[in-house]
């Protein structure tokens, strides 16, 4: 099978009077897994179902591999999805539910029959090819759905919160049958999801939509480390969002001034001046927690206020003496063997990179 | 167990005895002014064999499975288009408005509609289409007309019920995986909603296959159904064994034909 790229073009959408598709433009590069991350009623959905051409747009348009496929319904593109439910014919078998695309043409039946079984093997569910979906575990019906929207040979397989149906552990599985499926097929898969986890597991791109807008769209790794302003910072993973002035600048960084901390440098990854007020982000897990200051860091004193063991780290809340409360998140390798454990009340230090506090928003003096 | 047996309670009372008793009149003697002498007798059966009783029991089955068909095909439209509307509630109210008005009215009603100076006819004169009347009334198709009116509230309830519980996204999967609108509806909704289509066919079946009033009021001679008839023996001709005789026919006739249908209905949702 051989995917497709997929070119939306200034879509808009309303329903009344809600806009739930603001001027959406992105592309998919052929094969690619591509996701749709944003919080519910963000028009993700919407814009899903457009693609699959359950939806029309009330402006702009659609394009596989550079033709306009706007016009096409549903029930021609050579698009296929998984629906939320997963949306299995109550009363067909396993094997029917599958079949169903092939008996739509002309094909004989020992080819369907080769096709089917070929697919039930993929999903690993040859066993239950004769149950009805009533009586199929949830993540069995999930793989009724991926084995019956491959079955048509899709160009393009649309997603839509897969596994949210599911329980932690049973998601974390599939996501990781979901990402070998897509490696085996080869064709381009748009997945919706409002979970950031799964988005930058196993995405290749990812475009964070907001209120019908897509705020930024890249690879996992960008969207995590260069969020485009405070709501994705916020969205994706988490952070700690500083209030602060700008007090002197330099070629590559920021000397700053937030209330509740004090004055520490950041890196200038926006063209700031003197007096501006800005926003700046930093993560938790790139904090250092310590009993002494580090040295060419920015390193305030503090009070553990909060300590929250994880087993594989360890989350604390340090209130600084000027009062801001940071989210420190630390990684643990030796955690018995660490020289001195720290512990809620402790005075601690807490010191970071300037390069990895950086600016989201500026507010113009 | 306490609802099983006051379930039980209940159907023996109205359904059971009163069986037993029209099945045990109908192998008794008649007497001249109505009742029973309590002596056996098969008579009661033997006018069933006459061929008059033979053109009204068959009358009676193809203007019940006419009806029915009728009803059913003009549910399945209205029932779908309620469960999908956004005034699902005042739509439902409406179907059922009808029965809080005394079925005779209803019946009577048509006549004022259909019958020779009924306002069809008067409208027709009006716009000088005709110079008499049209014969509306009197004969097989308007008794099939009045049956459809009054059952098709039966037929859509249960309809509008198996739709409404359908998950929407499966008609929109079957579009998805290549099919038109009209082979998802086949393909998709008819099965789904098999249970609610096998509901409501006996709910008018069976309610059209004993019917009286209808035939009575707008049916005429040659239109007579077998309620009718039972009404006759029971009334005019004072045989209670004949009227019961032709009860219990009526009653086996109609209890096989949906023990067959459920039956091969069945099997096909298995296949």
């Amino acid at each position: 099978m051989l995917g497709s790229n997929v070119e939306i073009k200034n879509i808009s959408k309303f329903f009344g009077d809600f806009q739930a598709l603001d001027n959406v433009s992105l592309q998919v590069k052929k094969g690619e897994f591509f996701s749709l991350l944003g919080p519910s009623g963000c028009g993700k959905t919407t814009l899903l179902r457009i693609i699959a051409g359950l939806e029309q747009p009330d402006s702009g348009d659609v394009l596989f591999d550079n033709k306009s496929v706007i016009n096409i319904p549903a029930n021609k593109r050579e698009v296929n999805t998984i629906f939320q439910n997963y949306a299995l014919f109550p009363h067909l078998t396993v094997f029917e539910n599958v079949a169903f695309s092939l008996r739509l043409k002309k094909i004989s039946e020992t080819e369907i029959k080769e096709r089917v079984e070929k697919l039930l093997y993929l999903v690993r569910l040859e066993e239950h090819k004769n149950k009805k979906p009533s009586q199929l575990s949830g993540g069995q019906r999930q793989r009724v759905a991926i084995a019956r929207a491959l079955a048509n040979e899709p160009k393009v397989l649309l997603l839509d919160e897969p596994v949210s149906a599911l329980d932690a552990k049973l998601r974390q599985e599939l996501l990781v049958e979901l990402d070998n499926l897509h490696d085996q097929v080869g064709i381009t898969f748009i997945y919706v999801t409002h979970d950031q986890a799964e988005a930058i597991s196993v995405s290749d791109h990812v475009a964070v939509m907001n209120n019908g807008k897509i705020i930024q769209t890249g690879t996992p790794y960008e969207i995590y480390e260069s969020p485009a302003n405070n709501f994705v910072a916020t969205f994706i993973g988490e952070t700690n969002l500083m209030k602060a002035e700008v007090r002197e600048t330099n070629e590559e960084f920021v000397r700053v001034f937030a209330k509740g901390i004090g004055e520490f440098e950041c890196y200038k990854d926006k063209e700031v001046k003197k007096g501006d007020k800005i926003l700046l982000t930093l993560r938790p897990e790139k904090i250092k927690i310590s009993s002494k200051p580090l040295e060419g860091l920015n390193s305030f004193h503090g009070i553990v206020e909060e300590e929250i063991y994880m087993g594989y780290q360890t989350k604390y809340f340090v209130k600084l003496d000027e009062g801001y409360i940071l989210k420190i998140y630390k990684q643990h390798v030796n955690y018995l063997l660490d020289e001195k454990i720290i512990h809620w009340k402790d005075e601690v230090f807490v010191s970071w990179n300037p390069n990895d506090s950086f600016i989201i928003e500026v507010e113009e003096n | 167990m306490k609802y099983v047996s006051g379930y039980t309670l209940w159907l023996v009372i109205f359904f059971v005895i009163p069986l037993i008793i029209i099945l045990s009149f109908s192998f008794l003697e008649k007497t001249p002014y109505g009742g029973v002498n309590f002596s056996f007798s098969l008579e009661g059966y033997k006018s069933l064999l006459t061929i008059g009783y033979l053109k009204v029991f068959w009358r009676t089955v193809w203007i019940s499975i006419i009806s029915t068909l009728i009803t059913v095909l003009l549910a399945l439209p209205a029932a779908y288009y309620i469960a999908k509307s956004k005034f699902k509630n005042l739509l439902l109210i409406l179907v059922v408005i009808p029965f809080w008005t005394n079925s005779l009215i209803r019946i009577y009603a048509w006549i004022f509609v259909l019958g020779n100076n009924g306002i069809i006819n008067q409208f027709l004169r009006f716009i000088g289409l005709i110079d008499s009347h049209i014969q509306f009334l009197y004969n097989p198709w308007a008794v099939i007309l009045v049956l459809v009116y009054t059952y098709l509230p039966y037929a859509i309830i249960p309809l509008y019920a198996s739709i409404e519980r359908l998950d929407n996204s499966i008609f929109e999967a079957a579009l998805d995986l290549g099919c038109s609108k009209r082979k998802a509806f086949f393909k998709v909704l008819i099965p789904n909603i098999k249970t609610g289509l096998i509901t409501s066919i006996i709910f008018v079946l069976i309610p059209a296959m004993g019917s009286y009033a209808i035939p009575d009021l707008v049916g005429g001679v040659n239109s007579k159904m077998i309620g009718n008839e039972i009404a006759r023996q029971l009334t005019t001709a004072k045989n209670w064994p004949a009227a019961s005789a032709i009860s219990s026919v009526l009653t086996l006739i109609t209890l096989l034909g949906v023990i067959l249908f459920v039956r091969n209905s069945k099997k096909e949702v298995l296949n």
